[in-house]
């Protein structure tokens, strides 16, 4: 586990995804009582996004980044984790036992870039109908890419 | 559905192709589920292990409970919110909110949207809160462009007058729905109506009552108009006897207090863990709100108080709401004394457009103007999340810039969204009309959770 402070300095910790599960029961040992945001980012079109080497450590970075801020209520702080999620293999431990309020969000994250959480109750859709093909939010799903169909007409 | 059949799907699409037939969003048969799922939906997840969930399970027999559908349209929803409700009798023993309904995909809009165009995004996310959806979006650009210490003083001061202003219209409107979902309608009327003295505010500021786009990286759109003080001041003059007027209509009321006493009640403990903010939060006895206790803008030199509950039912949430529109006044009347002159945006010609009279005059400036109004400014490289409490709890954004001049990924932490999951909890063992009263008091607004 690497640990940097950005630019704009927010506590910002790169982990390894074998250990992802094992940093968040630590972080909420160390009182951050609230997981207050989880979501995804899809770096297919910008896969180097400029983080020093020192910085990443023996982490390689992925096509997929799941991107968790933890709050703790105790200690007015904030901490942010960035875990890799390599494209031929978009699964990860969910954090649903840690922190039940990651149920919907990890739906969210699962309904728009198709990242599996291994152990959620109900990994189903949440925003987007249960038949619909894709996942959105991906870089490669052009937005407003439904074709056109004209019943009938000779193609 | 004819026409999502023809989407091509991306590759790498297998990990879903299995299991997403239509149907498994909702509420499911009880031998269907797993014992975690039923742990979860009965508002265990803090106390119960799985083998206790499943003997809890056991003693229902199918036969004797109906799963009922309530919404998506359906008066008391809020919007386009479905329940799935499993009832024994009059009992509600599971319930399941099915969302999506509203889903336009707002952050994949986002990510098309240059950073001054952004605004207009994502101020149609919480319509009953437009100006802190502005001003969260406005704080994480300013974030990631390094200038978040260099907004001039009368804009920092601008914004919090609005962002409270906001909070007292959106608290209003929560007095308005929340009375008719409870029965008390001649409620709704005084409650729109005290808003629209709010908005009508808004109107004179911004041009629009609502969606304003007032709020915008660097500062605000424009100054206040003239006589903006006064306007305040009648406003600050006519709410507090309303306010009064509704502590005699519901809060003594005897009806009032037997429909919300002990209603949907949630734990500390399950609040936190649930990731709920706001009002729920605060019901439940905590004092978290993060204008005091992580403070943006210039809340730290204001004095107001964190109203909290102690019961964490629905009462206590109706009363906080009440209380922090007194609160939000406290906090208006103290920003009318001490806003300063000044700038009302940032003298920074990368973010800033020239102004008007400069656009007739020179030729730089008018194209100074287009470029900007075309093809926006450009944000470094980086990432950044900010967090300010808007009248729901923690609404955040979180940007993450490829450095080009429209983000490359922009995501809002919706608090109705992370809200709704606390609704199960809370109407478990109550009643199918209490089921009414616990969604009021929740306070979704549908924009925001579906994005």
């Amino acid at each position: 586990m690497t640990q940097v402070s950005s630019r704009v300095a927010d506590d910002v910790r790169f982990v390894a995804k074998a250990d992802y599960l094992k940093t968040l029961a630590k972080l909420r040992d160390e009182g951050f009582e609230m997981c207050a945001d989880l979501t995804a980012v899809d770096y297919l079109t910008h896969p180097g996004r400029n983080i020093a080497a020192e910085v990443l450590g023996e982490i390689k970075l992925e096509r997929f980044e799941i991107v968790v801020n933890l709050l703790s209520l105790s200690q007015r702080r904030r901490v942010r984790l960035r875990v890799q999620i390599a494209e031929s293999d978009t699964t990860i431990d969910s954090a649903f036992d840690l922190y039940p309020g990651t149920e919907a969000m990890e739906r969210e994250v699962f309904d728009m870039f198709g990242i599996k959480f291994n152990g959620h109750p109900d990994l189903t859709r949440i925003l987007m109908p249960e038949d619909w093909q894709g996942h959105p939010l991906r870089k490669d799903y052009g937005a407003g890419n439904i074709p056109v169909q004209f019943k009938g007409a000779a193609s | 559905m004819t026409a999502t059949e023809n989407i091509v799907a991306p590759k790498g699409d297998e990990v879903t192709a299995a299991g997403t037939n239509e149907g498994r969003q909702e509420l499911q048969l009880r031998k269907d589920v797993s014992a975690k799922e039923i742990l979860r939906g009965s508002g265990a997840v803090l106390r119960m292990s799985e083998s206790e969930v499943a003997a809890l399970a056991g003693t229902q027999s199918e036969d004797q409970t109906m799963i009922i559908n309530m919404g998506p349209q359906h008066p008391s929803t809020h919007g386009v919110l479905r329940l799935m409700l499993e009832l024994s009798g009059e009992t509600v023993l599971r319930c399941k909110p099915v969302i999506g309904y509203l889903h336009t995909g707002m952050e994949k809009t986002g990510e098309s949207l240059t950073f001054m165009q952004g605004g207009t995004n994502v101020t149609r996310m919480d319509y009953a809160s437009p100006l802190n959806n502005e001003l969260v979006f406005a704080l994480t650009t300013e974030k990631l462009l390094g200038i978040d210490q260099d907004i001039p003083e009368r804009a920092t001061w601008i914004r919090m007058l609005l962002s409270e202003l906001n909070r007292i219209s959106s608290h209003l409107l929560f007095m308005a729905t929340n009375g008719m979902d409870i029965g008390a309608v001649s409620m709704m009327l005084y409650g729109f109506r005290e808003r629209e003295e709010v908005l009508r505010f808004f109107q004179k500021v911004t041009g629009l009552r609502m969606n304003h786009n007032f709020i915008r990286p660097g500062g605000v759109a424009a100054d206040l108009p003239a006589g903006w003080r006064d306007e305040v001041l009648k406003l600050l003059e006519a709410l507090p006897p309303r306010l009064a007027e509704y502590e005699i209509l519901m809060t003594g009321q005897p009806i009032w207090r037997e429909r919300l006493q002990g209603v949907g009640v949630i734990t500390r403990d399950e609040a936190i863990a649930l990731s709920a903010t706001g009002p729920i939060l605060r019901s439940t006895g905590l004092s978290w709100d993060l204008r005091r206790d992580m403070p943006y803008l210039r809340y730290d030199k204001v004095e107001f108080d964190v109203i909290v509950g102690s019961y964490g039912d629905a009462f206590d949430r109706y009363s906080i709401r009440l209380n922090e529109i007194r609160e939000s006044m406290r906090i208006v009347r103290q920003v009318l004394d001490a806003m300063p002159q000044g700038d009302y945006r940032i003298q920074d010609k990368k973010v800033t457009p020239p102004p008007r009279g400069r656009i007739d005059e020179s030729m730089e400036a008018l194209i100074h103007h287009f470029k900007i109004f075309t093809e926006g400014f450009k944000v470094p490289e980086g990432e950044a999340y900010v967090a300010i409490e808007s009248p729901r709890g923690e609404i955040a954004c979180y940007i993450a810039s490829d450095g080009s001049a429209t983000p490359y990924r922009m995501h809002v932490r919706a608090p109705s969204f992370i809200n709704i999951q606390t609704m199960p909890h809370m109407m478990r063992g109550g009643l199918v009309a209490d089921a009414v009263a616990v969604i009021s008091s929740v306070d979704p607004v549908l924009g925001e959770v579906d994005r």
